[in-house]
């Protein structure tokens, strides 16, 4: 129980000193910052629709959280995340505008299938290399985001293009798009939201109940002694970055087969980079996910409203660039939080 | 043949050249800061973040004061003050250094989001502010073909380079350049011996952040005179690219940034030829080559390229 709480302690005390450090920027531009907070909360909870649209973008969210923080489990750094979801959609999308005449049974789990097998893959060069010849995986997956980005934009330019205006690829069939759970006005709100959740169980099941996820923590705990005791640790690294970019893969097919169904070119536009975050502040742990992915997603949706009186929407990053700042140098709250108990 | 003859004619074009190190330029300063961060032991993946704070500061000094250079010079303190930040979390605090550079860079695009209304009265883009004008070398202007390359040019192309052999000088021919590789090899040895471990990487991590202000000011007044949202556009990671595919050394970074430049610059002019059509989107085909070849360079597939011993190590006592 102590653990519990201390481990939930470094990312609350985060949020809080940067949601108080984020009220002076406000002060200082001359706005009353318990108003703006006050229309951030409303804007995210205060209506049915508010709360479905923060839904639709925690749900990606949760699945690039659990990429990278199954990643940091597995001692492995997978900061492409961003790449991976836009290489599953892209792939997912290819295929889901082509074969339009299969049922709807056949053709979602086919499509979500292809799409993490795609994020699957491109995650699994950077594991390959690592394990094969030492590239750290932090500057092969940046590279390869770079990559997807510039791919991306070609297909959505040329081979994909359709119509006119604003780049994208035809929609996909109506048989592989997610159904819908709940409609309120002009949001819809995908069973993607469960999908991600059933994610996070799978994610808790693998690495506490399986064997396979033992021995992929055991080569992230320490690989010398994984080794030693006889488990491959090349084969677990290629693993370890295959399934995260597979969940990485799947944010990318439920943005592609329940909010967009299009591919929109750089359509993750920062998800995979939050995932980083998200992780970081869920502390690795599926269920800490889940609430730090609702927390940004919040955070993105409740900023909408706040800047209708003239606060910035770029707050909101403020705000997420001091939590992981304060996550990474966790001593530093931990010094804070030590004089705090002292006093107390 | 025709394609051949009109390649060439891109080759043969000084103008191409010029275009090629104006594109060069911030890729060697952002690449010198990856270089003087990562050989005393610290990743710095904050760059992408100082240059675009650079970028914009310089913008806002600029607007103010009406001159460039003290909005160059500004754009020089925060790219001190981001670095110190990633130099403090990284060093004193012993934190991750890749999600410290990735909460930097998140910083600064917030910033610089955030102060566009308060500050410009309009998000997106600022209007021009001013620019720092093309010098000309007299006598150099002159002479033919290279004259047309470098005799009118950016000042700031000029201090680039000059940067990169003061980077090279420094590291490889004073006692502190000496410390600095030390301190990025083996900080235990270096510190037995005397050396303050902390303060070389404090002083590394701090150039990084001035070098790479310098890319975001170029990009910014040096280039077109004003600020656009995220127009650092991925330069501190090619920049990081160089730093890699140049093994750690200024030279090599800066030939690095060279061939990237040339690169763009290729493929940009490959569009202007009335001779052959080349679609719009193959420049995106083009613009991933860089990343991919450091890929294939750092899997060591071709010239073996290593970090610095301790790099993203933190070192504590």
């Amino acid at each position: 129980m102590k653990k519990i709480i201390e481990s939930i302690a470094v990312p609350v005390i985060s949020v809080v000193i940067a949601l108080l450090i984020s009220a002076l920027i406000i002060l200082a531009i001359g706005k009353n910052p318990i108003e703006a907070y006050g229309k951030l909360i409303h804007g995210a909870f205060g209506s049915q629709q508010a709360i479905i649209d923060t839904l639709i973008k925690t749900t990606p969210l949760i699945l690039t959280g659990l990429a990278v923080g199954f990643g940091f489990r597995a001692g492995v750094f997978n900061i492409g995340a961003e790449g991976q979801m836009a290489m599953g959609a892209l792939m997912a999308a290819v295929f889901a505008s082509n074969f339009g005449g299969l049922p709807p049974a056949v053709a979602i789990p086919l499509t979500m299938l292809i799409g993490m097998l795609a994020g699957a893959g491109w995650a699994a060069i950077a594991g390959f290399l690592k394990a094969k010849t030492g590239a750290h995986e932090v500057v092969t997956t940046i590279m390869l985001n770079w990559t997807t980005t510039y791919i991306a934009s070609f297909v959505i330019t040329g081979p994909l293009a359709t119509g006119s205006g604003t780049p994208k690829s035809p929609e996909i069939s109506t048989s592989a798009q997610l159904p819908i759970l709940m409609r309120v006005g002009a949001m819809e709100l995908s069973a993607g939201i469960i999908i991600s959740i059933v994610a996070a169980i799978f994610m808790y099941v693998f690495l506490s109940k399986t064997t396979t996820g033992y021995e992929i923590k055991a080569v992230g705990f320490n690989p010398y002694a994984a080794e030693y005791g006889g488990i491959s640790v090349a084969k677990n690294i290629v693993l370890a970055m295959a399934i995260s970019g597979a969940l990485a893969g799947l944010a990318g097919v439920t943005e592609l087969m329940g909010v967009h169904h299009r591919f929109l070119g750089e359509l993750s536009g920062g998800k995979g980079f939050d995932g980083i975050s998200i992780a970081l502040i869920g502390q690795n742990n599926p269920i800490g996910i889940i609430f730090a992915a609702l927390l940004i997603g919040a955070l993105r949706t409740g900023s909408n409203e706040m800047q209708f009186m003239g606060v910035s929407k770029y707050i909101v990053i403020i705000v997420q660039a001091i939590v992981i700042f304060l996550v990474a140098a966790d001593r530093i709250v931990k010094a804070i939080y030590a004089r705090k108990k002292v006093k107390a | 043949m025709r394609i051949l003859s009109a390649i060439l004619s891109i080759f043969i074009n000084p103008q191409f050249y010029k275009i090629a190190l104006t594109a060069a330029t911030p890729l060697i300063f952002a690449s010198l800061g990856g270089v003087f961060s990562e050989i005393t032991g610290v990743v710095n993946i904050a760059l992408e973040g100082i240059i675009l704070m650079g970028a914009f500061t310089s913008v806002v000094f600029t607007y103010f004061t009406g001159n460039v250079w003290i909005g160059v010079l500004m754009a020089i303190v925060s790219g001190i003050l981001l670095a110190l930040l990633h130099a403090w979390g990284s060093i004193k605090w012993a934190g991750n250094q890749v999600v410290l550079g990735t909460a930097i860079i998140l910083l600064s695009q917030g910033l610089t989001g955030f102060l566009m209304e308060p500050i410009f009265g309009q998000p997106g883009q600022t209007n021009f502010v001013g620019k720092i004008d093309e010098i000309t070398i007299p006598g150099l202007v002159d002479v033919p073909f290279i004259g047309q390359i470098i005799g009118e040019i950016s000042p700031f192309v000029y201090i680039a380079f000059g940067c990169v052999f003061f980077g090279w000088w420094l590291i490889y021919k004073t006692k502190l350049g000496l410390r600095m590789r030390s301190v990025g090899e083996n900080p235990e040895a270096a510190d037995t011996l005397g050396v303050n471990v902390h303060a070389i990487r404090y002083f590394g991590v701090i150039m990084s952040g001035v070098f790479a202000s310098l890319a975001g000011a170029y990009l910014s007044v040096g280039e077109i005179g004003q600020f656009k949202e995220l127009m650092s556009g991925g330069r501190g990671f090619i920049g990081l690219a160089a730093m890699i595919i140049g093994k750690w050394n200024p030279i090599g970074a800066m030939f690095a940034s060279l061939f990237f430049g040339i690169f763009g610059a290729f493929s940009n002019q490959l569009q202007s030829l009335q001779e052959i059509t080349v679609a719009s989107n193959v420049k995106s085909l083009f613009d991933t080559i860089p990343f991919i070849l450091t890929i294939i360079v750092v899997a060591g597939f071709v010239g073996k390229s290593r970090p610095p011993a301790a790099d993203g190590v933190p070192y504590e006592k």
